[in-house]
């Protein structure tokens, strides 16, 4: 493939003949809301019960059910539009979208068409060449389809109905999105600033976050859009990022042969890692949307939105902001903290409990080094860290007021691992108090260098490569706990 | 026994409470005559031998403060009934038994209603002379092979010939009012959100009204006091002050100004139909009412609003009977033909006919031509409404164009079956009570009724013009029960 990357990540760019196209993209996200009731029904939203459980006559359509909105997720959807920073509608209207599928009980699914809930908003991502805006277009509530299981019986499709009438959010981008790494950021960071809000769990594995991918190209610069195709319900970022490549130069080589892009729907096929044609804009559904008469427009007042307002939680980027003023800590290192809400409040926890002689510069290398790397090992989410935020604390303090080395902290660290051990019993236990008597220190390097009297006067002639000997071999002959300052400043006046 | 067949609801209460009747006397003479009224085919779904139950049961605990103690009642099959079949009148329900009730329903229960039984009617309401229904046609006991009206064919008939003391129907564009019209009774459709949707088979949910059929109109007040009431399930419902009805209901209606809306006199309209109205303007004027001409400019787009509207909600309300849930299911092919196969069947034709217009309407560059221009026309109709309603408390109007017309008649002719509904859809389409009570008869002694249309939620004033225009028409059935002959 010739395809070029620039070294600018917001850039996709595509060579072919001389030509240089670029890749416009726009999603539409679909996350499922946090709640335990669905958008219509009482019925639960838990993931992975029996199939069928979990289903309420409203949900599966019997006659003469009607659907009765479910305020909470409402609260959800506005509560997403203020992180969104998008206008609030006060009023909006439930659509039905009719077709007729097994796992559709209505046969129609009850979303939002003309009015949406939520209008304009914005996301800024952290790119590594700086912030990059990109436009929500509307966020609007609909219900989720049944799942029809095609793999359990030879000759029977069977249909679960346990997902049927949950509350989702379509999330609608601006064509905004100019490569796969935007894309990532983009997803990563929706589904951070839901996480902060607790309205959606961002769980892709469980379904409650896919995307509709829509792909066009065209001739860098041009300002016209190119024809899109929309590649439907792809559930992975990665899947997300290779669709994108591989519909993008599909396209380019189409442009390329001098053919035309039909605007159509196509499916990622994950496992031949290309997409193909679902279905035409000729076959394209006609969803005779319509008003659902069975539900009134949906009228929120200003104090209700302003109510919700208030309890919006610090966002990723304020918290990154503060993170920078308040902490001092790097641009980088404070996007990387503030990215998930359990990592911010971890940081926070650590900075609380390091208490009035902190060291933000040593939290953050623990948390996103060692702490990091154990996580990544076990592969577990920080809010399940088999280290407390207090116990890191206090490994960190003793590492600032000198108690320990840091190589020592990080044998202390290992240790701390097997059920959340409080470091300072680790290191009264173990014996691993850093050795900082002055004493005892001059009196192990005069011996030392006693020993090693050859080298000691060839260090003196010049070469100071040989310090490190020493340091080495007064931490070796000091099992570790000498304090490598100390050790620093002595062997320095002795030499 | 007959007697008790023939009492109104509020004699029969006098008498149960009286302990002069008990319940399962009741009970059986309703049962009694049912077994021999077959023949015009007013049960879809007989619940006899559990109302002969309940009754006695009632009588060995009887609870006389409650509004229908003991007191039997058949319901339109389009009520959901907790453990009893519920057809809507379609092949496509034939085997269906809900496992809940619908609130309309429930409501009379807890008021020590008892259910006899499930009355036929148009397949999804969807008909104005129970013809359509999969069940087979009902007989009016006015006259045989003359239709009872529809969709509430089976209420209007089972009133009419005595077999229940009082039914509920439903009334999406007439369906109420012109089968009480056809049949000498009385029938009124509420204001849109006085009773509960929930639990009732959906036709056109922002038309769709259930409403008390009786023989006489302070019948008609206690039965809405029971079924209507707010119900959070229904989102639609309305939370407003419903009045005690029964004991509100007066004849004192001297200086109510009643309004004549001129466009109600359309071209071909009978004889006997126009004098029906002068005959009910002089016993309005007689009861103290002053007669006001008024004017709904937007009338004659009534019709045609209305028959986008209803099928296009339809076409989506049915969508949900496709075999893979509950009712028929035809064996297919794959998911598609299995589709096609089990609604080819399921549905009858007027059916299939609404489904089609109702997608037709809907679909992709006709929606705004069709659906959203309805729309439109409908406020201006309720506009039309709300501006007389500034001038006068209620309007008198026909109920329908003619009278009872035979089985067969129209039933190949749907646009002069749609011309029924022409004086009863509007109100529909308002969202406004209506209520049709007999104000005489044509040519051939059959029946004809009058239709008084008051402001939302004015149901008290309905019912009190029509309890006292009732009183001074006069109007008695002369069944003959020939059906038993």
């Amino acid at each position: 493939m010739d395809e070029i990357m620039s070294k600018n990540n917001s850039e996709y760019l595509i060579e072919r003949n001389d030509n240089v196209y670029e890749v416009v993209i726009g999603l539409e996200v679909h996350a499922q809301v946090t709640s335990n009731s669905k958008l219509f029904s009482s019925s639960s939203t838990k993931f992975g019960a029996e199939p069928n459980t979990q289903v309420s006559l409203v949900d599966a359509a019997f006659p003469g059910m009607l659907p009765v909105i479910n305020e909470f997720c409402v609260k959800q959807a506005i509560k997403t539009g203020i992180g969104l920073k998008a206008k609030i509608n006060n009023k909006s209207v439930f659509d039905r979208k009719n077709y007729f599928y097994a796992d559709l009980p209505q046969g129609y699914q009850i979303s939002q068409y003309k009015y949406p809930i939520v209008g304009e908003g914005n996301v800024i991502l952290d790119m590594p060449e700086g912030q990059k805006q990109v436009g929500i277009e509307r966020l609007h509530l609909e219900q989720d389809a049944g799942k029809s299981i095609h793999d359990i019986d030879p000759s029977n499709t069977l249909v679960d109905l346990n997902r049927s009438g949950v509350a989702l959010m379509e999330i609608v981008s601006k064509p905004d999105l100019r490569s796969p790494d935007e894309v990532n950021a983009y997803i990563k960071k929706l589904r951070s600033i839901m996480r902060y809000l607790g309205t959606c769990d961002g769980n892709m594995q469980e379904g409650s976050l896919r995307a509709d991918v829509n792909v066009s190209v065209r001739i860098k610069g041009a300002t016209d859009l190119g024809t899109r195709c929309e590649i439907k319900n792809v559930n992975s970022i990665k899947f997300m990022q290779m669709a994108i490549i591989y519909e993008a130069n599909r396209q380019v080589d189409l442009i390329e042969e001098g053919q035309e892009i039909d605007q159509e729907t196509r499916l990622f096929d994950t496992k031949k890692n290309e997409t193909r044609s679902m279905r035409s804009k000729e076959d394209a559904h006609d969803y005779r949307y319509f008003p659902d008469p069975d539900l009134l427009p949906l009228e929120v007042t200003d104090e209700f939105i302003d109510k919700l307002k208030s309890e919006i939680p610090e966002l990723p980027d304020d918290k990154k902001k503060r993170f920078i003023d308040e902490f001092k800590v790097s641009p980088y290192d404070a996007t990387i903290l503030v990215s998930d809400i359990d990592t911010a409040k971890y940081f926070e926890e650590v900075v609380a409990k390091m208490g009035k002689n902190r060291d933000m510069k040593l939290a953050v290398n623990w948390i996103t080094g060692e702490l990091f790397a154990v996580l990544n090992k076990k592969n577990i989410e920080i809010a399940q860290s088999p280290i407390s935020a207090k116990n890191l604390a206090k490994l960190i303090n003793l590492i600032k007021n000198g108690t320990i080395s840091g190589k020592i902290a990080k044998t202390i660290f290992e240790l701390m691992l097997d059920g959340d051990i409080d470091p300072q019993i680790i290191v009264e236990e173990k014996g691993l108090k850093q050795e900082s008597d002055p004493k005892a220190l001059e009196a192990l390097i005069d011996k030392i260098i006693n020993d090693n009297r050859e080298k000691a006067i060839e260090y003196k002639q010049g070469k100071e490569k040989l310090f490190g000997f020493f340091v080495g071999q007064a931490m070796k002959a000091s099992g570790g706990k000498a304090n490598p300052q100390l050790i620093n400043e002595i062997l320095k006046k002795k030499l | 026994m007959s007697e008790i067949t023939s009492l109104t609801l509020y004699e029969l209460i006098k008498n149960i409470k009286e302990k002069k009747i008990s319940s399962n006397e009741a009970a059986k003479s309703f049962v009694d005559r049912a077994e021999k009224s077959k023949k015009i085919n007013v049960y879809v779904t007989e619940n006899f031998e559990n109302c002969l139950k309940l009754s006695k049961e009632f009588d060995d605990k009887p609870n006389f403060d409650l509004k229908l103690p003991g007191i039997p009642i058949a319901v339109k099959d389009l009520f959901c009934t907790n453990e009893v079949r519920t057809t809507a009148g379609s092949n496509i329900l034939n085997n269906f038994v809900p496992t809940y009730e619908s609130t309309v329903t429930q409501n009379i229960w807890n008021e020590g209603g008892i259910l006899l039984g499930k009355l036929n009617c148009d397949e999804f309401a969807m008909g104005s002379s129970n013809e359509t229904s999969f069940f087979g046609n009902v007989q009016n006991p006015i006259a045989e092979d003359l239709v009872p009206g529809g969709s509430s064919g089976g209420s209007s008939a089972a009133l009419a010939a005595n077999l229940t003391p009082v039914t509920i129907g439903t009334d999406t564009g007439g369906s109420i009012r012109q089968p009480a019209s056809f049949t000498g009774t009385v029938g009124l459709k509420p204001t849109y959100g006085s009773c509960s949707r929930y639990g009732i088979v959906a036709f056109a949910s922002s038309l769709d009204q259930a409403g008390p059929m009786s023989k006489d109109v302070k019948d008609s007040s206690i039965l809405l006091e029971v079924i209507s009431s707010f119900d959070k399930k229904d989102s639609t419902s309305i939370d407003f002050k419903r009045n005690n009805y029964s004991s509100e209901l007066t004849r004192n209606i001297k200086g109510l100004k009643i309004g004549i809306p001129k466009e109600y006199r359309v071209d071909e309209m009978p004889d006997e139909i126009e004098k029906l109205w002068k005959k009910g303007i002089e016993y309005a004027k007689d009861c103290g009412a002053e007669i006001i001409d008024i004017s709904l400019p937007h009338t004659s787009y009534a019709l045609p609003t209305y028959y986008i509207v209803a099928p296009a909600e339809a076409s989506s309300n049915l969508a949900r009977y496709d075999g893979i849930k509950y009712g028929l299911r035809s064996s297919g092919k794959n998911l598609i033909d299995m589709y096609e196969k089990t609604r080819s069947e399921g549905f009858g034709e007027e059916v299939k006919r609404r489904v089609m217009i109702g997608t037709y309407v809907l679909s992709s560059g006709y929606y705004d031509a069709y659906y959203l221009k309805a729309q439109k026309v409908r406020q201006l109709i309720k506009q039309d409404f709300d501006q007389a309603y500034n001038k006068v408390d209620a309007i008198l109007t026909p109920s329908t164009p003619s009278s009872a017309f035979k089985i067969g008649e129209k039933s190949n002719d749907p646009v002069s079956m749609y011309l029924n509904d022409i004086f009863t859809v509007p109100v529909n389409l308002a969202g406004l009570p209506g209520i049709s009570i007999p104000a005489g008869v044509d040519k051939n002694n059959y029946p004809l009724g009058l239709q008084i249309i008051g402001k939302p939620f004015d149901e008290q004033t309905v019912l009190n013009i029509a309890y006292s225009m009732e009183e001074k028409i006069n109007y008695k059935n002369n069944i003959t029960d020939w059906w038993m002959k």
